[in-house]
């Protein structure tokens, strides 16, 4: 007598009236979850963007040789280099070629760029093997005597500016994703309520008869998880495919930055979570606002 | 007639019958209900009901009457749980109804069919799916339902009707489903708000007669009406009379009513 099988569940849950028309929640869910997951893709992207940078910029420094004079320049390049090599905190120093440095300054200078009487420093790349400040003032120290004109900069400290706007634009993905996950509660709970407005008169007979609290949330519950889910699939499969278009477009662009801004798995595997997570959220915000709703009523 | 008896009793002996109700096995209760002292005002206003005391024995059949406004409603809404009163002891099946936590309330409830006066049928479902909710509420197997929907469905003479929607039913006709789907639990205790005042006089004895064999198997029947022919038509019945949200009650035997035999 107390056991309810699959079949009553779902005639109980006709109770409620399934016929009134296009459901709007469907559509706000869809446009929600849209946004989501456009936005914790921009998060995903942007930190995976953010962890390539640094992967790239750690441990490694450039020195410029300043010297105008060439023989001078060329001479402390040689001097330097051969100091460098020596040290401990210096895993590895290359020479930039001036073919190489030519192709560098093409997009400012064109081809004037290769001109060998252009008084352009000479470059040393550098790959340290410690990269604390102390490392840093110690080769720097080295070069003083060898190289006088030498300038050294860590790559990491010029582009932190970069990194500090990438783990913004991070953290603001972030918060983009707890509002709308937020406004999606609310916005579930609303129609909750309007529902149980709605079917005021039914659910008043059902408690008549006996009803539980949790058996007329149960049937708005079910009611709201089936609409959110439709309007999950919607708008994650239309965000789906804009991220899609975006990095295609993207990947043509060429760019080593935004080269780094991929998803990978893991970035897809939370983008597919999304769409559950958004289900399991309303449910548990309709049978919130329901039960919550109930007990207001004897 | 004998026969019409025996089709009512068919019909109450269901095979899922062989529960007991929470808590109690309803012989061994004399007084199913019993008030003291009970006020109900709504809101700020004047009390709706006075002092009502009274006491209803257990498979007792009882009509209530009174003029519009006297109360009548609101009192059967105390009797059913779906108010609590503003001052007084209610006990219900043995136990404080006022102060029962609202968890509770809801297995109380099941053990009362309830007919409204307005029927409160559910709109979207048919009269079938009306009359099986109670049982799908308590949560009977899908399988052991439809065999008591159908007999119930040809008692009150819709066999025809099962799969019309309310708004397609007479106001007669809805108030049959009504019925069937208060007594089709075969509830301890029945509340009728005026269950006869749509039917042709045919059709209110049969219902009369369902009542009474309901009560005849043990079932508290309290049947609110203004039917004078429909009062004399049960001779053991007690009469309940609210004069201006007060019980008419001058000998107090409403107070006090004789333990009555179940059978």
């Amino acid at each position: 007598m107390t056991n309810s099988t699959g079949k009553n569940g779902e005639r109980t849950r006709r109770v409620l009236d399934e016929a009134r028309g296009v459901r709007a929640m469907v559509w706000i869910i869809a446009i929600m979850l849209f946004l989501t997951v456009l936005g914790a893709a921009l998060g995903l992207a942007t930190r995976n963007a953010a962890g390539a940078l640094e992967t790239q910029l750690v441990g490694r420094a450039t020195v410029q040789i300043m010297a105008a004079d060439p023989a001078r320049r060329e001479a402390e390049v040689g001097r330097a280099v051969a100091t460098l090599q020596k040290l401990p905190a210096v895993r590895s120093a290359a020479l930039v070629d001036r073919d190489e440095l030519a192709a560098l300054l093409r997009p400012w200078l064109g081809d004037d760029g290769a001109d060998p009487e252009l008084p352009i420093p000479a470059m040393i790349d550098l790959e340290l093997a410690d990269d604390t400040a102390a490392a840093l003032a110690r080769v720097r120290a080295s070069l003083q005597s060898t190289a006088p004109s030498a300038r050294i900069d860590a790559h990491e400290a010029w582009m932190a500016p970069v990194a500090g706007f990438l783990n913004l634009v991070v953290s603001i993905a972030a918060v983009l994703v707890l509002l709308l996950a937020g406004a999606t509660a609310a916005v579930v709970m609303l129609a909750a309520r309007a529902g149980l407005d709605a079917h005021r008169q039914t659910i008043e007979v059902m408690h008549m008869l006996g009803s539980t609290d949790l058996q007329v949330a149960r049937l708005f519950q079910r009611r709201i998880a089936r609409d959110a889910a439709i309007g999950a699939a919607i708008g994650s499969l239309a965000a789906i495919g804009m991220l899609l278009l975006v990095s295609g477009e993207a990947a043509g662009l060429g760019s080593q930055l935004l080269g780094g801004a991929t998803l990978g798995m893991s970035g897809w595997a939370v983008l597919a979570m999304l769409p559950i997570a958004f289900v399991l959220l309303a449910a548990l915000a309709a049978r919130f606002a329901i039960t919550r709703a109930l007990e207001r009523v004897l | 007639m004998q026969a019409e008896v025996e089709a009512v009793a068919r019909i109450v002996r269901w095979r899922m019958w062989g529960f007991e109700w929470e808590g109690t096995s309803g012989a061994a209760m004399a007084n199913i209900v019993q008030f003291e002292n009970v006020g109900l005002r709504y809101g700020d206003g004047p009390e709706t009901l006075s002092d009502i005391s009274f006491a209803l024995a257990a498979g007792s059949f009882y009509f209530l009457s009174g003029a519009s406004g006297a109360g009548k409603t609101s009192l059967l809404r105390l009797l059913y749980l779906a108010q609590r009163p503003s001052r007084g002891i209610i006990r219900l099946f043995g136990e404080d109804a006022v102060t029962m936590p609202r968890a509770r309330l809801p297995g109380f409830r099941r053990r009362i069919g309830v007919v409204f006066q307005d029927f409160r049928l559910v709109p979207h479902l048919s009269a079938a799916d009306n009359v099986a909710l109670p049982l799908r509420i308590a949560g009977m197997p899908e399988a052991d339902i439809a065999e008591p929907v159908s007999e119930m469905l040809a008692w009150v003479g819709l066999t025809e009707r099962a799969g019309a929607k309310p708004e397609t039913l007479s106001g007669g006709e809805q108030q049959r489903v009504a019925i069937a789907r208060a007594v089709i639990g075969r509830p301890e205790m029945l509340v009728a708000d005026e269950p006869t005042g749509n039917v042709d006089p045919e059709m209110a004895e049969r219902l009369l007669l369902l009542f009474d064999s309901l009560n005849r198997l043990g079932t508290t029947v309290v049947v609110a009406t203004h039917d004078l022919h429909l009062m004399h038509r049960v001779p053991s019945a007690q009469m309940m009379r609210l004069v201006k949200g007060r019980l008419h009650d001058p000998t107090g035997t409403l107070r006090h009513p004789p333990a009555r035999e179940l059978a």
